[in-house]
């Protein structure tokens, strides 16, 4: 199958002419810097309960942005009208912004340097594009998946849903650089719940599927054996209705990335974005505790912990060719041997500390519509696995007393990402180095660089895999971003277990 | 859909409705053109960060098609500022309703409303609505410089136009200013930090030089650390805490989950708690789009089905609605298709929320003039769901957990991860206050402004284990 290629109603837009217009007016005006951004993204949405389609929406995202620096100040404007006329009324809105920002610019805006890119495209890599698979075939997929969960006895009813995206963006700037790429991610899920008769109590079984970076291939190859968890779930739901209730107090946990890569996520993905290590997300997702003076010397786990960040990596959901300042992407290390070595960087980032990656962005800008401001936004960002080759058998049969977690489902963390708490979808004891029924109401608690110390030993490659979200939020006003993390599987000992039943109280 | 390259910046609203309604061969078509312009300014490090103006014309298109065994919808949504592209998204729609199935939500479509300023044009705003906030809170950078604090903050204005047309006859149209602002303030050591925040309509009532000044006093409280353990405390949830655990409480109140026995508000052996007691004597949780100060769209507009919206409800009148009241819980949110299923009547979403207590009285001040020890609240941050048969929710305090003895704050504490449900809260509280217009930190910027809340005195919150965080 040959590779897919720009799509026609995207490379048909006006982009080009709009751009050199808006960029040409904010120079006439005396912009430093300006960068032009057209873009669209489609959008559909299906979802299924209980053998019935339940909801179908198509969406489509379309307009440009101007963003300017004037006087030493950002300006930002957005429009959705593609007219010549259009383009020179956003530019110039966006260096009167400017002008009303710059009396309150203290610190004038610099962007670090980046060779330019003269009219380059790029393209992920998919096989079929899965908004162009036919909306009925995939209504009756995700019915289908609700019937045969439904057809286990636990379950009560079930749910499915396939989110896809198509992210076209065209980049022009003062300098040169002339950028086209296309995106395609997607998003399956389903999940069961069901009620013990006995005790009342209700519960749910999730799929544990990552979104990925793939095409409609991701449903109908062999990237996932959809079928056996299909038929697994219905299987684990009735076993967890009936698992004993956890008892609080200190495990060693053996993580699978399924559940791993989200704390990843939280505890090390945005406390090394340097923007909030400098202050400039406190007001809303909050800051650090990994803070610049700490580079090259904060323990921030143990030695078998290595770290990086990748806007390269095929099929990663943060993966692109070029990012929203005209950065062409990289991967770099940001914990080695468990000390913090680097951060997450967008241009203006870059230029505050210039001996960062050779004074160059790491190429972590973006924003998720033509509306938005690009902000510094994470690179997929994983957790190396060992060279032992160790399998997630040998790790449980380390533990004595422990818990094996699998799959995500609640979490949260502090605005400096200390304190983080977790729950998952499937929780296992362990006892003397097996498997030993499933228990319920866990959720585990943990300091960030306390839990990575704890790390005794990560999974070979061959426990590697990558996971991932589409709804990571930052910034105000707010955007999402999607993004993968890959982790082996890991064990970690003296973890603390909280039973969310006692949590409740009363 | 491949978007016109003709120029046509002058089209109304109402036209590019009046197209839709026209261009579509569907049985029935519902067109909604939402126009929204939007001003922000940003702060960071006494500095202005990212700014913005953002203009946006959207429009969902909502087919309806007799297939086999009843009526299918197809819903499309897109930028639409040419005709072209507005015939793009009928064409879309029309296709995805006549290739779908039939639809669980079906009900007779409203028909023949119009609101009286049907014909009017959109609302906007620009930056301008800062002229009298940007000059202020220059001179507050300035003065935080001067003193040692670093302030960082954010205020949106935005004002939201929607024109809601229908084959059907309805004709509606409503506008939406909305606004807030918060400021975050630390010491240049940043080892304290402070918060305030609210929602605005206008931005008449905001005054940068005050939100500067109560961070300052709020810092100064702070100037003693006072070290506490986990454990569960005497605790004043001050109204915008009040309004984060509530917008959970809401959200999680969809009927049909609960009739299905998966929400904290499912009886347990089948069907819904409404007619339970789920609250405290006196406590009452409503909406009501005329609220004073609150006010909000007061009829569905609703772009795709789910379990707590259906494209079919379009153009409902809403009114007040109560959810709680006198602690029994009286309603749930409802479609038509739910309260079908649930034989309750039929509660839309509305998007406001007030929750009053009955002998609430006096202020928070009054609140910690009568507190012998305890903790004050600033606000709660990252809560989520750990369980939803009790609505477990956890989260973190943040920016201000201030200690309380004999009445007077005396310093403050360290942060704390809490566990504890919004319901369960609201039989626990062992005193509030009057209910005042509030502002959810966590929803309040991007998902649900419009709150009016009471803060509450918890005696014993669970607050499970301490927060380096600052």
């Amino acid at each position: 199958m040959s590779a897919p290629g720009l799509d026609p109603t995207f490379s048909d837009l006006p982009h080009r002419r709009l751009g050199d217009v808006a960029l040409a007016r904010a120079q006439e005006l005396g912009a430093s810097h300006a960068d032009f951004r057209l873009e669209r993204n489609r959008y559909q949405y299906l979802g299924a309960r209980d053998g019935v389609l339940q909801t179908a929406s198509d969406a489509e995202d379309l307009g440009f942005a101007v963003r300017v620096v004037h006087d030493g100040a950002w300006g930002f404007a957005s429009g959705v009208v593609l007219t010549d006329d259009e383009a020179r009324r956003v530019a110039e809105t966006a260096v009167a912004v400017a002008k009303v920002a710059a009396a309150m610019t203290t610190t004038p805006v610099e962007l670090a340097p980046e060779p330019v890119h003269d009219d380059v495209t790029w393209i992920s890599a998919y096989e079929t594009n899965p908004l162009d698979v036919p909306t009925s075939e995939k209504a009756a997929l995700l019915v289908d998946w609700t019937q045969r969960l439904r057809s286990g006895a636990a379950v009560a009813h079930a749910t499915a849903f396939l989110q896809q995206v198509q992210e076209n963006k065209y980049y022009a700037d003062l300098s040169g650089t002339r950028t086209t790429q296309q995106r395609v991610r997607l998003q399956p899920g389903f999940e069961a719940t069901g009620e013990d008769a006995e005790s009342g109590i209700f519960d749910s079984m999730a799929s544990i599927a990552p979104p990925v970076g793939r095409g409609w291939e991701y449903l109908t190859g062999g990237h996932w054996d959809w079928d056996a968890e299909l038929a697994e779930v219905p299987e684990l739901l009735a076993e967890k209705l009936k698992a004993p209730s956890v008892e609080a107090g200190t495990y060693d946990l053996v993580v699978h990335p399924s559940n791993l890569w989200l704390t990843i996520h939280e505890s090390i993905g945005h406390a090394t974005e340097l923007d909030r290590a400098l202050g400039y997300e406190a007001n809303y997702a909050g800051t650090s505790f990994a803070t610049y003076d700490k580079l090259g010397t904060l323990q921030y786990g143990s030695p078998v912990m290595n770290v990086q960040g990748d806007r390269t990596q095929e099929h990663g959901l943060a993966t692109v060719g070029y990012d929203d300042e005209g950065v062409q992407t990289q991967s770099w290390d940001i914990v080695r041997d468990g000390v913090l070595v680097g951060y997450q960087l967008d241009r203006s980032m870059g230029h505050l500390k210039p001996e960062l990656n050779d004074g160059r962005s790491n190429g972590c800008a973006y924003a998720d519509s033509p509306g938005h401001i690009p902000i510094q936004r994470m690179a997929n960002v994983s957790l190396v696995a060992g060279a032992d080759d160790l399998t997630t058998d040998d790790l449980i049969g380390r533990v004595e007393r422990g818990i094996y977690v699998v799959g995500d489902k609640s979490w949260s963390i502090d605005m400096q990402r200390f304190n983080f708490q977790f729950t998952g979808q499937r929780f296992y004891r362990i006892t003397d180095g097996r498997l030993d029924g499933m228990l319920r109401d866990v959720a585990y608690q943990a300091t960030t660089t306390d839990f990575w110390g704890s790390m005794e030993a990560v999974g070979g490659p061959d426990t590697w895999e990558l996971h991932g979200a589409f709804n990571c939020g930052k910034a105000q006003p707010g955007q999402v971003a999607a993004v993968s993390h890959g982790a082996p599987t890991a064990l970690f000992r003296g973890v603390n277990i909280l039973n969310t039943i006692d949590e409740a109280g009363h | 859909m491949s978007p016109s390259l003709q120029p046509s910046a002058h089209l109304t609203a109402q036209q590019l409705v009046e197209h839709a309604l026209a261009t579509s061969s569907a049985d029935d078509c519902i067109a909604i053109v939402r126009d929204t312009t939007s001003a922000n300014l940003r702060w960071a490090n006494n500095t202005l960060t990212t700014n913005g103006v953002m203009t946006e014309v959207s429009m969902t298109v909502v087919s309806f098609a007799a297939v086999g065994g009843g009526v299918a919808t197809g819903s499309v949504s897109g930028s639409a500022s040419t005709l072209e592209q507005v015939t793009a998204l009928v064409t879309a729609a029309d296709a995805a309703a006549r290739a779908g199935s039939p639809a669980e939500d079906e009900a007779e479509l409203v028909g023949d409303v119009t609101s009286p300023d049907w014909e009017t044009g959109p609302e906007t705003t620009d930056i301008g609505v800062y002229d009298a906030f940007a000059p202020a809170l220059g001179e507050a950078f300035v003065q935080a410089t001067a003193e040692d604090r670093l302030l960082y903050g954010f205020v949106n204005h935005d004002v939201a136009t929607t024109y809601l047309g229908s084959s059907r006859g309805l004709r509606l149209r409503h506008v939406q200013p909305t606004g807030h602002y918060a400021c975050t303030g630390k010491d240049t050591s940043l080892t304290r930090s402070a918060w305030t925040g609210g929602a605005t309509r206008d931005f008449r009532d905001v005054d940068a030089a005050a939100m500067a000044a109560t961070v300052a006093q709020r810092l100064r409280w702070a100037e003693r650390r006072i070290d506490l353990p986990a454990g569960r405390y005497d605790t004043i949830l001050p109204p915008s805490s009040v309004a984060d655990l509530m917008i959970d409480a809401y959200w999680g109140a969809g009927a049909r989950v609960a009739h299905e026995g998966e929400s904290v508000y499912s009886r347990r052996g089948g069907g819904t708690r409404i007619g339970d007691k789920v609250a405290a004597p006196g406590v009452s949780l409503f909406s009501d789009p005329a609220h004073p100060g609150l006010e909000c769209a007061p009829f569905v507009i609703a772009g795709a089905s789910d379990n707590t919206d259906s494209v079919f409800d379009n153009g409902l009148p809403l009114g007040r609605t109560d959810w709680i009241r006198d602690g029994l819980l009286t309603g749930l949110l409802q479609t038509r298709h739910s309260a079908g299923m649930t034989g309750q009547p039929v509660t839309p979403m509305v998007d406001n929320l007030v929750l009053e207590v009955g002998d609430g009285a006096g202020t928070i001040g009054d609140m910690v003039a009568g507190t012998q020890r305890g903790l004050l609240l600033t606000c709660l941050w990252y809560i989520r769901e750990v369980d939803p048969q009790t609505m477990l929710l956890t989260g973190l305090t943040r920016d201000g957990v201030y200690v309380v003895e004999d009445g007077e704050i005396v310093g403050a504490a360290n942060n704390f991860r809490w566990n504890e449900s919004p319901i369960d809260l609201l039989n626990r509280f062992s005193a509030a206050t009057e209910s005042v217009p509030s502002f959810s930190r966590e929803w309040g910027d991007d998902y649900f402004s419009r709150t009016a809340t009471p803060a509450l005195r918890i005696p014993d919150f669970n607050m499970s284990s301490v927060s380096q965080g600052v």
